[in-house]
């Protein structure tokens, strides 16, 4: 048996959000992943981010590309459509639904070896693009659904669980996507659920191309001492730039200001994203200096995380193509047929 | 050797260096002859090439209104130092040599068999006009100019053109005008006109219309819905995309907001963009892409995609040469089969053919329905012989009270209503599940889309029968599509017969006139033209009536004839082959003579076994 229903107990005293739903409307589907897989934690926080969200589930649409993380759409928000596509094609996928229908959120979700190799090309240009969504890349430094091959994110000088040593230089998706445009990047790591629920709402309720890559580890295939991307590895290296809250749109806004520790971003749809900066030099609206602040920490063996770069001002895909506030996918052909009328005119035009 | 003489049935063509701004006068003078009311059926030679190699543009006058490549040149323009050689050559007995007299060319270069007429085209362009550029584009009119009185066009016609062409550029106008003058004047003064071969006025256009296969696909795509487009450069294709924007730009800016109702993206390869239409078909927007042989090749994981999870995307095929980069600006019918199994696994597509402009218009409209209709890949497939050379055709029709068939689409209100939604149920018995588009209902009619093997209810599953289900129901919808697409068009012979023929797509033309000249020669065959794969029943009861039948098409390995064989399961040896790949367009000449020569076989044959 490969697919397992969730039992739909409805407790009464559950809390509901305001939308009416209960944490439990967000789940999906039993999770088939290995028992402590980090792709399970993420599931967790984005169930966690659109419940606390109030997001009604139906409006977001999940996609995903092919993989042990690829699979995890299918285990939350059951209620949205989803969409597992092919191996590291999903960026494209998900742009096309985003040209067709404006009004939904979307969710990307994908792999290392999803996005930083077979689909490294269609990674870049949705960032450069600036298609409105929340991309989650599910970091392990390996392929997981494969069985434990190397990814194009794992470190020189790593180990596979076999032993082999990885000679190639880590593709990082957190820099390219800098390079590239992405309105929001953030890293951040599976096992740390209160910097990465933050993130995730700021994602959603980013209007641009937002980034996060999550430091995911795979435990049955890089969860030993050889890999960086473990959870001892992480925990004993991560260096947080900022702990964030979100603070949604329809809620008070008030400032708390203690200087140099906390400064306040309003995103597109209104809400607030408050840095508590644990480095007081860490600017998280400088793209450059974002770059090569981690740049340096990574030099030195660290894994920065924490929101890295915001671009307040974000543009989207839908403003530079200037398409119409209705979806595309609503226009019949009153909007969309010039009609006979015009047709004979055209004919004559070609005689 | 005695000249050519002929009225308003000739081939003239042009050898010009590519970006000297040739093309537009060419077309100027096809469309002078258009509009003296003889057809004109023009084809672009062009090597994959850039700026400065050569590049023909060959034009068929021919009252008859045949519009296929005739074979042979009457007439050539020697435009290109370079090709003069070949292009000399080319010129039939008796035929015509123009050509830029400027310079001397020895009397080696030139044919005794051939009448030739020189015009010091650089010089007259030079003494009149001063900027460099203006005299090379002016040469090509000067040259126009003098053909016109050569052939006896009507210089008014041209007057009138140039005046629709550059409406309100007074300054572009009377510059054109004069450069054609110029060369008029040179001739009448010079030389003896008209020629043997002339364009006489007649009524054989009428109503119809001069356009090219692209734009009318294009046009087809906006008159269709089609609201996100998404693609990636390649010849022959690339004029379809930039022909919707075109359109788009025009029709659908809305002009209260100045929004667009669509979007158009190029995207970073074949793979990005058949992924981005995925995406908008799957929720529910209209999409197409074009490509042409190596975009389809990079497209086929999605195209079974597509195939299995049962997404409406529209495919524009313009083929060109293959395999590989083939012969990349020359035609062929070569993706036939790439396209029908397109992608791993039991895959079968539904493949429209049109024949002319005219019905790319109406096949494109009528792909984004199928697509919507079958919830699958639609490809259509044209070629570079209909996609980029004008013809002359029907004029496109649009019934107003003409809808979009959505196809099976559950609302929130039938959902509600406790309408039972399985994704990949077959509630109708044609094969084809309803679908809901994302973000319907906050509680019901959603599902996974996956290319995995799924139950009726889109739940994961690996189970032998439920793969085999929905399998089993593929094919039923594939059976289903049969009755949906564009039917086969038949032209019966004028007696009773058992030779058949069937062809399909832009041999068309050339098809109708070997049709005229077989029957003329006492060969008399039904010809049954196919417009649609799969095919239906009636495809099959045609060659069960018939003892022969030839099968016409432009590639080495007969692939249409492999489909026959292989999805009616006839006799391969009552389909005989009539095959033409060289990258030229086929001509009547060819067919006859094919079917010619199989005759006069097969008859041996038949005596051998008496
Ligand atoms: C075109 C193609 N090539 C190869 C595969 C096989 N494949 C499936 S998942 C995968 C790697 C997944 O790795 P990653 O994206 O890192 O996800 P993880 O399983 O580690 O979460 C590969 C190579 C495939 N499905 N499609
Ligand atoms: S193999 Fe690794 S990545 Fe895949 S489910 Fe197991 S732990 Fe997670």
């Amino acid at each position: 048996m490969t697919y397992l229903a969730k039992p739909r107990l409805r407790h009464p005293t559950l809390t509901q959000n305001k939308v009416g739903y209960t944490r439990r409307d967000y789940e999906g589907r039993i999770s088939t992943l290995c028992a402590g897989c980090g792709h399970d934690s993420i599931s967790a926080a984005i169930i966690q981010a659109c419940w606390e969200l109030d997001i009604e589930p139906h409006r977001v649409a999940k996609l995903s590309g092919i993989g042990c993380s690829s699979k995890t759409p299918d285990y939350f928000l059951g209620a949205s459509h989803g969409f597992n596509t092919v191996h590291g094609r999903m960026p494209s996928v998900l742009t096309g639904a985003n040209l067709a229908n404006r009004d939904l959120l979307y969710l990307g979700v994908s792999g290392d070896g999803d996005s930083a190799s077979i689909g490294l090309g269609q990674f870049a240009n949705a960032m450069r693009r600036g298609v409105r969504m929340a991309y989650i890349v599910e970091n392990n430094g390996v392929y997981g659904l494969t069985k434990g091959q190397f990814s194009a994110t794992a470190d020189r000088g790593s180990r596979s669980k076999k032993g082999v040593i990885n000679n190639d230089s880590p593709v990082d998706l957190v820099g390219l996507a800098l390079q590239l445009g992405a309105t929001y990047v953030a890293r951040s790591f599976s096992g740390d659920k209160e910097q990465l629920v933050p993130l995730i709402k700021g994602a959603i309720g980013h209007g641009g191309a937002a980034f996060i890559d999550v430091i995911s580890p795979c435990v049955t295939f890089n969860n030993h001492g050889g890999s960086t991307k473990s959870y001892d590895y992480v925990r004993q290296h991560n260096e947080a730039v900022s702990r964030i809250d979100f603070i949604p749109r329809h809620s008070e806004i008030t400032a708390q200001y203690a200087p140099g520790e906390v400064i306040d971003v309003q995103q597109h749809d209104g809400s607030m994203l408050r840095l508590h900066k644990l480095h007081t030099d860490y600017d998280p609206t400088d793209r450059y200096a974002a770059l090569s602040y981690m740049n340096a920490r990574q030099e030195r063996g660290e894994v920065v995380t924490g929101l890295l770069y915001l671009d307040p001002q974000a543009t989207d895909l839908h403003l530079s193509l200037n398409t119409s506030d209705a979806p595309l996918n609503s226009l019949g052909p009153t909007a969309l047929c010039p009609g006979s009328k015009a047709l004979e005119k055209l004919n004559a035009s070609l005689r | 050797m005695k000249p050519m003489e002929a009225i308003n049935d000739f081939v003239i063509k042009f050898a010009n260096v590519n970006g000297s701004g040739s093309a537009s006068a060419n077309e100027l003078f096809a469309k002078a002859i258009l509009r003296m009311g003889v057809p004109v059926s023009p084809r672009n030679i062009f090597p994959s090439n850039i700026q400065g190699m050569p590049t023909w543009y060959e034009a068929r006058v021919c009252e008859q209104g045949y519009s296929g490549r005739r074979g042979g040149v009457d007439m050539m323009v020697a435009m290109n130092p370079q090709t003069w050689d070949a292009d000399v050559a080319e010129i039939a007995p008796g035929g015509y040599l123009f050509y830029d007299s400027t310079r001397p060319i020895p009397a080696s270069k030139f044919r005794q068999d051939v009448s030739v007429i020189g015009v010091p085209l650089t010089e007259i362009s030079n003494s009149a006009f001063t900027d460099p550029r203006q005299r090379q584009l002016f040469k090509n009119i000067i040259y126009v100019g003098a053909l016109s009185v050569l052939l006896d066009v009507e210089a008014e016609v041209f007057e009138t053109l140039f005046a629709e062409q550059y409406r309100g550029k007074e300054m572009l106008i009377d510059a054109n005008v004069r450069a054609l003058h110029l060369g008029r004047d040179y001739v009448k003064e010079h030389l003896q006109a008209p020629l043997g071969l002339r364009v006489r006025r007649a009524d054989k256009v009428g109503e119809q219309i001069f356009t090219d296969g692209n734009s009318a696909i294009a046009l087809g795509c906006v008159y269709g819905g089609a609201t996100v487009a998404a693609w990636y450069p390649i010849t022959p294709s690339s004029s379809v995309p930039e022909a919707f924007q075109k359109y788009c730009d025009k029709f659908r800016v809305d002009p209260d907001t100045g929004r667009s109702n669509f979007a158009i993206v190029q995207a970073e390869d074949e793979l990005a963009s058949i992924g981005m239409v995925l995406g908008a078909g799957w929720n529910g927007a209209r999409a197409f892409t074009a490509t042409s042989g190596p975009g389809i090749s990079l497209m086929t994981e999605f195209i079974g995609l597509a195939y299995f999870a049962e997404i409406p995307v529209t495919i524009i095929n313009v083929q060109r040469g293959g395999p590989s980069t083939g012969m990349p600006t020359r035609t062929q019918q070569s993706d036939l089969l790439s396209c029908a199994y397109a992608s791993h696994g039991d895959t079968k597509h539904v493949l429209l053919f049109p024949e002319d402009p005219h019905e790319c218009f109406e096949h494109a409209a009528a792909a984004l329905d199928l697509a919507d209709r079958l919830q699958t890949p639609i490809f259509l497939m044209t070629d570079l012989d209909i996609g980029m050379n004008q013809r002359l055709c029907k004029p496109f029709v649009w019934d107003d009270a003409r809808t979009y068939d959505r196809g099976k689409v559950m609302t929130a209100e039938e959902l509600e209503a406790g309408k039972d939604f399985g994704r990949y149920k077959d509630v109708d018995g044609d094969g084809i599940p309803w679908r809901t588009y994302p973000g319907t209902h906050p509680t019901k009619g959603s599902f996974f889309t996956r290319g995995t093997t799924r139950d009726p209810y889109a739940r994961y599953s690996e189970r032998g029968p439920d793969y085999i289900y929905n399998m089993e129901r593929l094919c039923a919808k594939f059976r289903t599509a049969a009755d949906l697409v564009p039917q086969p068009v038949l032209r019966s012979a004028d007696q009773p017969t058992s030779l058949g023929v069937l062809y399909f797509g832009s041999t068309s033309p050339a098809m109708q006139e070997a049709l005229d000249v077989l029957t003329a020669s006492g060969i008399h065959i039904d010809a049954l033209r196919l417009r649609a794969f799969p095919f239906p029943d009636s495809v099959e009861r045609f060659i069960a009536a018939h003892e022969l039948v030839f099968v016409v098409e432009q590639n080495r390995d007969a692939q249409m004839h492999v489909l026959l064989v292989n999805e009616l399961g006839v006799d391969p040896a009552r389909l005989i082959k009539v095959l033409h790949y060289d990258g030229t367009p086929i001509t009547a000449r060819f067919i006859t003579e094919a079917i010619q020569k199989q005759l006069q076989g097969a008859t041996a044959l038949i005596k051998e076994a008496a």
